[in-house]
């Protein structure tokens, strides 16, 4: 009996250096949520700042900034996530469908690179290709004579340029998923399908894709969390003041009013509401996710 | 399987061949089109020749590179980095893993540390908040407040924990028999049998790590001490939106700037990850299997 609680003991020091971080960074910040409440008096600090109420959630939705900010959000993700669904797991199917296995490795290789790279980096790339006199308008004028575009300066390309260039950084990673579940299909499946005379697209529609049916579903459910993740990294690095009409996000916003310009009132009043309505957003989606896909973290 | 060798579905694979061939060079065009700017002539590729091959091929811009004291100082900064939070996150993972992955007949407050573990994935006070705790702790303007926020990072911890349920109960038991405490079979045991999934979580760590400018870029202040990525995003990406009123200002700044130094930093700074990548590669696959669905 001692030795079990000298153990139960050792447990809790073994945790201890990992759960004073999470402590410290994480769960001490929770508390400044107060601020949301608070009118910020730097001097008196958060705790002795008098408190407001719901003054500085009134003042947010009295700004027109608000509204753009929550739209642009929802739609950047949601134009992000319908999108950038679809692509990876008809990406996975034409890799599956293909015999080769060395060139199937080599294109698995070159399109996984782009997810490890930095949003800083791309995006001066971006930034180069994009330009008015940027490579992408050159082969527009030769191909099409069409005018220079500037496309980072324009908010319908703005968004368009912010929805593809996420899914060209992002979809061959998203088929790994797919590709596992490809290989998990049982092979006998297919043989029977060839010995009943099969074509290859009855294949597809009767093995294939039941196969990965969960996996799809479950994807699915759990992007449902990012409706309000735009992409902070991407359109942080992207966007400049002719675009804030259409690019302008939650983190963004946050960003500039808080740290930049000080308010941290505001920044954190709707920091916190981001974060409550993504924090309802992962428990629908992780609790859709175990019920469909039966998933679970641990 | 029976081979179908028809005409047709040769004609099928030869079409799926080329558009994945396509997809793959769309893949890389815009990192091939940075080097090729790297390597130019600056004139040339001011006046925007530059595809895919360098244009009046010089190594001008990597000499300039050189000789630039600000990005290795912060190229240092964010090697420094990278290697001390990894090291340092290493064995706090393993350490928290150890017990978490004990069940909660063995280990009796393990469900209250895993609730606050997956609360704190998924609810955060904001970047704010977060910010005033950074402050309060005189961590302005330190070292250390590059590496102590990463040195946690629940997603690896219970990648690692659902590692180790996988490994045989009867392995605990007997060492337990044997006399063995917890801190011995954590290292002993655990993870020489575990280095798949803590190189997977490392990896990780080393790119996530690489590539985060944030935390430089609200808590460092002098410029010998930035990260790499703040450094570049300060240099590449960040233009202050006051100077921009008008498509002119935009034009003139995207003129001023060093083209094709530019893109040799940029270039510098990708390498480092594109030099892991070929180790990362064959772990994150049963990384990310590890993470998503479990029987």
């Amino acid at each position: 009996m001692r030795r079990k609680w000298s153990e139960q003991i050792h447990f809790n020091l073994m945790l201890l250096p990992g759960m004073l971080l999470i402590l410290i960074f994480t769960i001490w910040p929770m508390g400044g949520i107060v601020l949301a409440f608070k009118h910020f008096i730097p001097t008196k600090g958060i705790w002795h700042s008098p408190w407001t109420g719901w003054e500085n959630y009134s003042f947010v939705f009295d700004t027109p900034v608000a509204l753009r900010v929550f739209k642009n959000t929802v739609v950047i993700a949601m134009m992000k996530i319908a999108f950038g669904f679809l692509i990876p797991i008809v990406f996975a199917l034409m890799l599956h469908e293909l015999r080769f296995q060395w060139f199937k490795r080599v294109v698995q290789t070159i399109v996984y690179l782009p997810h490890f790279l930095s949003w800083v980096l791309l995006a001066g790339i971006l930034r180069d290709l994009f330009a008015v006199d940027g490579i992408i308008n050159q082969l527009l004028h030769s191909m099409f004579g069409t005018e220079q575009i500037m496309f980072l300066g324009d908010n319908f390309w703005f968004r368009t340029i912010v929805v593809g260039s996420d899914i060209w950084k992002e979809f061959g990673f998203g088929t790994i998923i797919y590709l596992a579940a490809l290989t998990g299909i049982n092979p006998s499946l297919y043989e029977a399908a060839d010995i009943d005379g099969a074509t290859r697209m009855q294949k597809l529609k009767y093995v294939t894709l039941p196969g990965i049916a969960t996996t799809i579903v479950l994807v699915g459910t759990l992007s449902l969390q990012n409706v309000l993740n735009a992409g902070f990294d991407q359109i942080f690095n992207l966007y400049n003041t002719l675009v804030y009409d259409s690019s302008d996000i939650i983190d963004t916003y946050v960003f500039r009013s808080g740290i930049e310009e000080g308010h941290y009132e505001i920044g954190t009043a709707i920091g916190l509401m981001k974060s409550a309505v993504s924090f309802v957003l992962i428990i629908f989606s992780y609790s859709l996710a175990s019920r469909f896909a039966n998933y679970r973290i641990f | 399987m029976v081979r179908n060798t028809t005409a047709g579905a040769k004609a099928a694979e030869a079409v799926l061949i080329i558009l994945l061939a396509l997809i793959s060079f769309s893949s890389l065009f815009p990192i091939i089109h940075n080097l090729a700017i790297s390597f130019s002539m600056p004139a040339k590729a001011m006046a925007g020749f530059v595809t895919i091959f360098p244009k009046g091929f010089t190594l001008d811009s990597y000499k300039k590179l050189y000789e630039d004291s600000v990005f290795f100082s912060s190229f240092w900064v964010s090697v420094k980095r990278v290697v001390i939070t990894c090291a340092i996150s290493f064995f706090i993972s393993l350490l928290m893993s150890y017990p978490l992955s004990r069940s909660v007949r063995e280990f009796k407050l393990r469900n209250v540390y895993m609730w606050l573990l997956v609360f704190s994935m998924m609810f955060n006070g904001g970047l704010i908040p977060f910010y005033l705790v950074v402050r309060q702790m005189h961590l302005m303007n330190n070292f250390w407040v590059l590496v102590l926020p990463m040195l946690v990072n629940v997603f690896n911890v219970i990648l690692i924990v659902n590692y180790f349920r996988s490994i045989p109960k009867e392995l605990d038991e007997s060492a337990s028999m044997d006399g063995a405490g917890p801190w011995f079979k954590a290292f002993r045991i655990y993870m020489p049998l575990s280095m798949p999934v803590l190189a997977t979580t490392t990896l990780f760590l080393i790119v996530t790590v690489w590539n985060e400018f944030m935390l430089g870029l609200i808590f460092i202040n002098h410029e010998s001490g930035i990260p790499l990525q703040t450094y570049m995003q300060q240099l590449v990406v960040r233009i202050d939106p006051t100077l921009l009123q008008s498509l002119e200002d935009v034009k003139r700044l995207a003129s001023v700037s060093d083209k094709t130094l530019g893109a040799a930093k940029i270039f510098a700074s990708m390498l480092p990850i594109m030099l892991v990548y070929p180790f990362l590669q064959r772990f994150f696959i049963s990384g990310i299997m590890l993470g998503s669905v479990k029987e």
